[in-house]
């Protein structure tokens, strides 16, 4: 007698513990092994592309915030740089600025690789890592906190500098802070690396070779550990990334357990940098000399009819740019985040157009899962290292 | 004058009898029953402080009263009964699940002799609800029954992810039944009872009866390490405990086979999990750890190694990741059933030439 068989059509999210956010995907499961997967996005959409057009340069920072929110900085800091170079005053940014920045997408990165592991261990079921990943990340949102008074959305850059300095004494607290996390980064290694039962969910799960990564655009600690050595803050550099010195850690695994080692060597590298960039921190100013785009000191506003004008002109219309075109790309924590701003002299851009790596890195999924097990999906989901704020924008 | 204390029969003092029976009972429920409920403080506790952080602290002293307030909460919440569900068997399945995990605790022995005189004459009670000749194999059977409650619960809720927690429950009960099953054979063969007074009996003696080393006592534990590592593995996938929570698993299936369920019903389910914890907890201690011998006062060393087995369940949760369906099987049936077998093989060579 031939069993009747059929597959079974699965409905895994938006409302599902591990989909990290509000991704849906439709599986079709023949028993547990996933016959067809297809991600259903858009659940989070904002239309931040289309608000930004009707903002001034300025006032799209705040959006940029909520695209990845496990990023933040990185995000003003992709921004920013694409404005500085739509404005054509990159090379007029002071250098405590670049320093700052550099010091902050860092920790963002560190930040945002602990979200992903805390959430990957958890998927996997290892639930005590989570708690640990999160004890750190506490005091990075400590730090957000004191230098932008948000400790999610921080809104901290801006177009030629910085909100504010650092306040007093922070310098210390991150150095302390990042000195402590390699100590912190082998004690999550301690509960997973070795761990029969992570390998075992880990290694050979989720394969991409690097030219199907390629092919798809897939970029970032994703890309790297297929064995494509692509690290814009190296072969791309912005904000004075050339004058740290730091590994980028490459593995030619192509699957779960590599991406995860890329990841957490991707921490240590970061903690590097801050530190150098620590050392290099000099005083100086936190804004650059432009004062057609950056808002003037409010001591200047007050006593000086230049500065006023500026001030009253910035504020009401916002600052205009040359009519013309670019595309800024900065290593985020999750791959290559670019923003291209199309200008048309107004102070409005005419489109911008973000390209999110966790829109591209999650075309990599069914590929990736087709043919294995459904808790490969979940496994899948967190090495991806998706944001459905920055999918969906 | 030492009096010889007589057993109590239902023949001979059919009152007294029922009601020693009936005391025994209610003693074993309720304190089983207290204990499931504190077994779920003390694992929020430790996993709390394994993870940094303090557990429950906010009801009652240090939190004490949280399961109690937990109790109360899903007692009083609205209990759903999904529209498309086969409402008998989803009724059914929670009762189903734990029925056995409770019953299972009837043979299992607590303690020594408790003796009392009543009317000039001294009688002695087992610490045990009842000493079945069979008890160890109605353990497993309890505990095979168990699986037909998840089964049915993922059927009846008539939803996909309650339907693939109950397939994989049933898979991962029948391979793990088997090696637990198998795992303890050696144990009847040593101890040539079933009744688990008989085989507690049988560890009191000193090592391999060896004088030189009486200070160590005759736990199956020192002659058949294998054994109790297989049960133990064994065991945990069979109470559907981290790292083969796979039936439940939270972040692929939702809440696997009880996804529909709510109220008292969740939380039926929730109190069978911990009551096979207890039971599967006792049953080690019972067949690998001597039972209530030991240092202290019969029950109390009974407790102490069951509180220990359950720490110990507890401690794996907050340490290991989740297996995947197909490492589990390959666990249980290519490296547990023949791991089991060829322990079986080898102490039967060793009986017979000894």
């Amino acid at each position: 007698m031939a069993a009747n068989t059929e597959t079974m059509t699965i409905n895994m999210g938006p409302q599902h513990p591990s989909t990290h956010g509000v991704l849906q995907l439709i599986l079709e499961l023949d028993g547990e092994i996933v016959v067809k997967a297809t991600p259903h996005i858009g659940f989070l959409h904002r239309g931040i592309e289309k608000l930004s057009e009707h903002r001034t340069y300025h006032q799209t920072i705040p959006l940029t915030d909520r695209l990845d929110y496990l990023a933040p900085m990185s995000n003003n800091l992709g921004y920013v740089l694409a404005v500085e170079k739509l404005l054509g005053i990159t090379d007029e940014i002071p250098e405590r600025v670049q320093r700052i920045r550099v010091i902050m997408a860092e920790l963002t990165r560190l930040k945002s690789h602990l979200v992903w592991l805390a959430c990957h261990a958890l998927d996997i079921g290892a639930m005590t890592v989570f708690l640990y990943c999160f004890r750190e990340r506490e005091c990075i949102t400590d730090i957000y906190e004191k230098v932008s008074g948000a400790r999610m959305t921080s809104n901290y850059f801006r177009v030629g500098g910085l909100a504010e300095d650092l306040p007093d004494g922070l310098e210390g607290d991150i150095r302390d802070f990042v000195e402590s996390m390699p100590a912190h980064i082998e004690e999550y290694e301690g509960l997973l690396t070795g761990n029969k039962i992570w390998q075992k969910r880990t290694i050979g799960v989720g394969e991409i070779s690097a030219e199907a990564a390629i092919d798809i655009g897939i970029t970032g600690p994703a890309l790297r550990a297929s064995g494509v050595d692509w690290d814009l803050r190296r072969d791309n550099p912005y904000s004075g990334y050339e004058d740290y010195d730091f590994d980028v850690p490459v593995r030619e695994g192509c699957d779960t357990f590599d991406r995860y080692k890329v990841r957490l060597d991707e921490m240590r590298q970061s903690t590097r940098i801050i530190l150098q960039a620590l050392d290099k921190l000099k005083p100086g100013p936190i804004l650059a000399d432009c004062p057609k785009v950056v808002l003037p000191a409010k001591q200047d506003v007050v006593n000086n009819i230049e500065s006023l004008i500026h001030h009253f002109k910035i504020v009401t219309e916002g600052f205009k740019t040359e009519p013309g075109e670019i595309y800024q790309g900065v290593e985020a924590p999750k791959g290559e985040l670019g923003f291209y701003l199309v200008a048309d002299g107004s102070a409005y851009p005419f489109r911008m157009k973000i390209r999110p790596p966790s829109f591209v890195n999650l075309q990599g999924l069914p590929q990736m899962v087709e043919g294995k097990l459904l808790a490969d999906v979940i496994a899948v989901i967190g090495t991806l290292d998706i944001v459905l704020g920055e999918i969906d924008r | 004058m030492v009096m010889t204390p007589e057993v109590l029969t239902l023949s001979e003092t059919p009152w007294l009898f029922t009601g020693v029976m009936l005391v025994k009972i209610a003693v074993a429920f309720v304190v089983t029953l207290l204990i499931v409920a504190y077994a779920t403080y003390a694992e929020r506790k430790t996993i709390g402080r394994m993870q940094t952080r303090m557990g429950p602290t906010m009801t009652g002293p240090k939190g004490l009263l949280q399961p109690i307030a937990d109790g109360l909460k899903l007692f009083f919440k609205e209990d759903i009964i999904p529209a498309q569900s086969h409402w008998a068997a989803f009724i059914l399945a929670p009762m189903m699940i734990l029925a056995p995990a409770f019953i299972s605790i009837a043979v299992i022995p607590f303690g020594g002799d408790l003796h009392f005189n009543y009317d000039g004459v001294l009688y002695a009670v087992p610490m045990q609800i009842t000493d079945l000749n069979i008890g160890l194999l109605f353990i497993i059977a309890m505990a095979g029954l168990g699986v037909y409650g998840i089964v049915l619960a993922g059927l009846a809720s008539n939803s996909k992810y309650a339907l693939l927690g109950g397939i994989r429950s049933t898979a991962q009960m029948i391979s793990y039944e088997l090696a637990v099953g198998l795992s303890i054979v050696v144990i009847f063969m040593l101890s040539e009872t079933l009744s688990l007074r008989g085989i507690v009996a049988a560890q009191q003696l000193p090592l391999w009866g060896l004088e030189s080393v009486s200070y160590i006592p005759n736990w199956y534990i020192f002659c058949q390490p294998l054994a109790f590592g297989l049960f133990v593995i064994g065991s945990m996938a069979e109470i559907n405990r981290t790292p083969f929570d796979l039936p439940e698993a939270e972040t692929e299936l939702v809440s696997g086979f009880c996804t529909e369920y709510s109220a008292m019903k969740y939380a039926l389910f929730f109190m069978a999990e911990y009551a096979n914890m207890i039971t599967v907890s006792a049953v080690a201690t019972t067949l690998f750890l001597g039972g209530w011998g030991g240092p202290f006062y019969g029950w109390i060393n009974f407790l102490l190694k069951v509180f220990a087995f359950m720490f110990f369940f507890i401690w794996i949760r907050a340490t290991f990741p989740r297996l995947r369906y197909d490492q589990l099987m390959f666990l249980g049936w290519k490296i547990m059933l023949p791991l089991a077998l060829v322990n079986i093989v080898l102490t039967g060579i060793a009986i017979l030439l000894w």
